[in-house]
């Protein structure tokens, strides 16, 4: 059986091994961030850096959950549009006068539901990932879409920018949210029961199985805690955008597929880990954000994230074969 | 990967019973359909609106050819969509630029190029191929949206235009092209090397590799055969809504993958076929043209979509999986 990804390390451990193995993300940031203040002075000023901050904490959210279903050799396509559907229950009873509490728990609720489906027809009924994740894709989209009917969902509480321009203790709540979501994901990963399984799912889900573990329901855990993330995202989107829009989040899915590639998570066997994509997502962050302070238009900058997606993991492939 | 092949090793099996389950729930679907819309709706069984399905189906069935047969060899294609987009965008500004020919051949071309392109990825890069597809469904459409810079080109000639609403003896010819399409594919499919060599990779690739096929350079010919039939189904687009623009791929991937599923391809590769796909086509320009006449908010239309394809893979593995029970 092959020795699964170093699990157990620490942080000091972990770092250099896994800039040592897949470097992908590393260098794409060096390369963007010294091509960045070479060009921009306005790159490295603390305003800028805490707006890529701000902008990367709902991918960085999201790119958590997306790695733990990688890691498990599945892929969810569905959580930008899952985020979305999060962010418009969550608006759509708060404007009804529910209260906080309520449409927190509303967002949370769509979320694990999506992610419980997921699991349940990808652990327990053995259907492909991307099949399951692409219906569901249209599912959660069409969803957010009918409960509005296509509009924004407008005039939140104030209370409710708290979730993008409050702050507690100075940091502002998306950076505390991004550091706090990155905290638990890595204990949950490395130090429970349920990461241990993350790791042996991806490796040999055959085994597990054969040896009598309760797989299933692990599996399952996974696409749900993805969901809870991206449920959890939604709310610091919804501030930003000052209003909830069902299709906002489309498009997120694959910038945290590009995080979690570039962080040198593998496709395959349970490779990989949670600091990787970290450096994945500030580098697509930073990708995004010098391409908009260059002036490169939205259209040209799907583009080159696919491009660079399709780079590294064909860097990657080679590099193994020539390894 | 490993479950994937150990389910397959098994299924290979209960190949014949499965193929009941599926070739009775889908006649199931369509008694209801069919019955159901034309108690619902008056309007439904009338000589226009039959037509309109036919068109329809016609049409869906030419965007999932090409994804059908990548699946049947065990990949997938999630850039036909966005494909089947960039290249109306290119088709059509080679026709507004006066080249009815020229125009044409660039769309094929750049369809072809895009399908090389995605091969190459996922046989010599060996990239997954739906990550390989994935990262090419935005760079088509990223390609697009910068071909088109918001533009709208609209209105083509007349010639062109024979495709999406002429008539050849008294049926579409959008019909008689999928027909021709249908026939070519299913004796491609079924009757040459080439198409054996599909379902050999389909059913177990390394036992396709071990025994001497050339897996890498089938694959490529594949993804670029699925990349022409995109170019192909672009040119009947444009033909048919007579413009385009840079969004035009966007609704198209679920809908192609929603035909191919119902169609009973397994997404593991190596069962179904062509004329499933057909069978699928026509399903799903029944649902949506009952959801048309009931006068289902089209809002709804990506959920039913994404409803339909779990639902029908959901029912073929089920089969499976009880007559597995059961042996």
């Amino acid at each position: 059986m092959h020795q699964p990804a170093r699990t157990s390390s620490g942080f000091l451990q972990t770092v250099p091994g896994r800039l040592a193995r897949a470097p992908g993300a590393f260098h794409v940031l060096l390369i963007m961030a010294a091509a960045l203040a070479l060009g921009t002075p306005a790159f490295f000023s603390v305003a800028n850096l805490v707006n890529v901050g701000l902008q990367v904490a709902v991918l960085m959210i999201v790119s958590l959950g997306m790695t733990l279903v990688i890691l498990t050799e599945g892929i969810d396509l569905s959580l930008g549009p899952v985020l979305g559907l999060c962010g418009v229950c969550a608006g759509l009873v708060v404007v009804a006068g529910y209260g906080l509490p309520l449409g927190i728990l509303a967002a949370l609720a769509a979320g694990a539901a999506c992610g419980l489906v997921n699991g349940v027809l990808i652990a327990v009924i053995g259907l492909p990932p991307f099949i399951v994740t692409l219906g569901m894709f249209g599912i959660a989209q069409s969803l957010a879409t009918v409960l509005t009917g296509g509009a924004s969902v407008r005039n939140l509480p104030a209370y409710f920018q708290w979730f993008n321009e409050g702050r507690v203790l100075a940091i502002p709540v998306p950076i505390l949210a991004m550091a706090l979501s990155f905290v638990v994901t890595y204990l949950l990963l490395y130090h429970t029961r349920f990461g241990r399984y993350v790791f042996a799912i991806g490796g040999n889900r055959v085994a597990l199985k054969l040896s009598g573990s309760p797989v299933s329901a692990y599996h399952i855990a996974v696409y749900v805690y993805a969901g809870l993330l991206a449920a959890g995202a939604s709310f610091i989107m919804t501030a930003r955008m000052n209003s909830a829009h069902p299709t906002v989040g489309v498009g997120i899915e694959f910038d945290a597929i590009a995080a979690v590639i570039l962080g040198g998570t593998s496709f395959e066997k349970g490779y990989g880990g949670l600091v990787g994509t970290v450096v994945g997502a500030f580098a697509v962050g930073v990708l995004r954000n010098g391409l908009n302070l260059v002036g490169i238009g939205a259209e040209y900058q799907v583009a080159i994230v696919g491009v660079v997606i399709i780079g590294t993991v064909g860097l990657d492939a080679w590099r193994n074969l020539t390894a | 990967m490993n479950a994937a092949q150990t389910e397959r090793g098994q299924r290979l099996v209960t190949i014949p019973a499965e193929r009941m389950v599926f070739v009775l729930s889908r006649l199931l679907a369509l008694i209801v359909l069919v019955a159901g819309l034309s108690v619902l709706s008056p309007v439904f069984l009338t000589w226009p609106n039959v037509i309109t399905v036919a068109r329809q189906a016609a049409l869906q069935f030419v965007m999932s050819a090409g994804l059908t047969i990548v699946v049947l060899a065990g990949g997938i294609d999630l850039s036909v969509g966005a494909v089947i987009g960039f290249a109306a965008c290119v088709a059509a500004t080679g026709i507004a630029a006066g080249s009815l020919t020229g125009g044409v051949l660039a769309g094929l071309g750049v369809g072809l190029a895009c399908g090389v392109c995605t091969g190459m990825l996922v046989a010599y890069a060996r990239i997954p191929a739906f990550i390989a597809s994935y990262g090419m469904l935005w760079i088509a459409q990223g390609l697009g949206y910068i071909l088109m810079q918001g533009n709208v080109i609209q209105g083509f000639p007349p010639a062109l235009r024979f495709f999406g609403i002429g008539w050849v003896w008294g049926v579409p010819t959008l019909v008689v092209l999928a027909g021709a399409l249908l026939a070519v594919l299913h004796v491609l499919l079924h009757y040459t090397v080439l198409g054996r060599s599909i379902y050999a990779i389909g059913g177990n690739v390394a036992a396709a590799r071990l025994s001497g096929m050339p897996v890498r350079s089938r694959q490529v010919t594949l993804y670029a055969l699925c990349g022409l039939l995109s170019g192909l189904a672009a040119l009947v687009v444009i033909a048919r809504v007579n413009s385009a623009e840079a969004g035009v791929g966007e609704d198209l991937l679920l809908p192609a993958i929603a035909a191919v599923c119902l169609g009973g391809t397994s997404l593991f590769g190596g069962v179904g076929g062509i004329v499933g796909t057909a069978v699928g086509s026509f399903i799903l320009a029944l649902s949506v043209n009952g959801m048309n006449l009931l006068g289902i908010d089209s809002l709804w239309q990506n959920a039913v979509l994404g409803g339909i394809i779990l639902l029908s893979v959901f029912t073929d593995q089920l089969g499976g999986a009880r007559l597995l029970r059961g042996s």
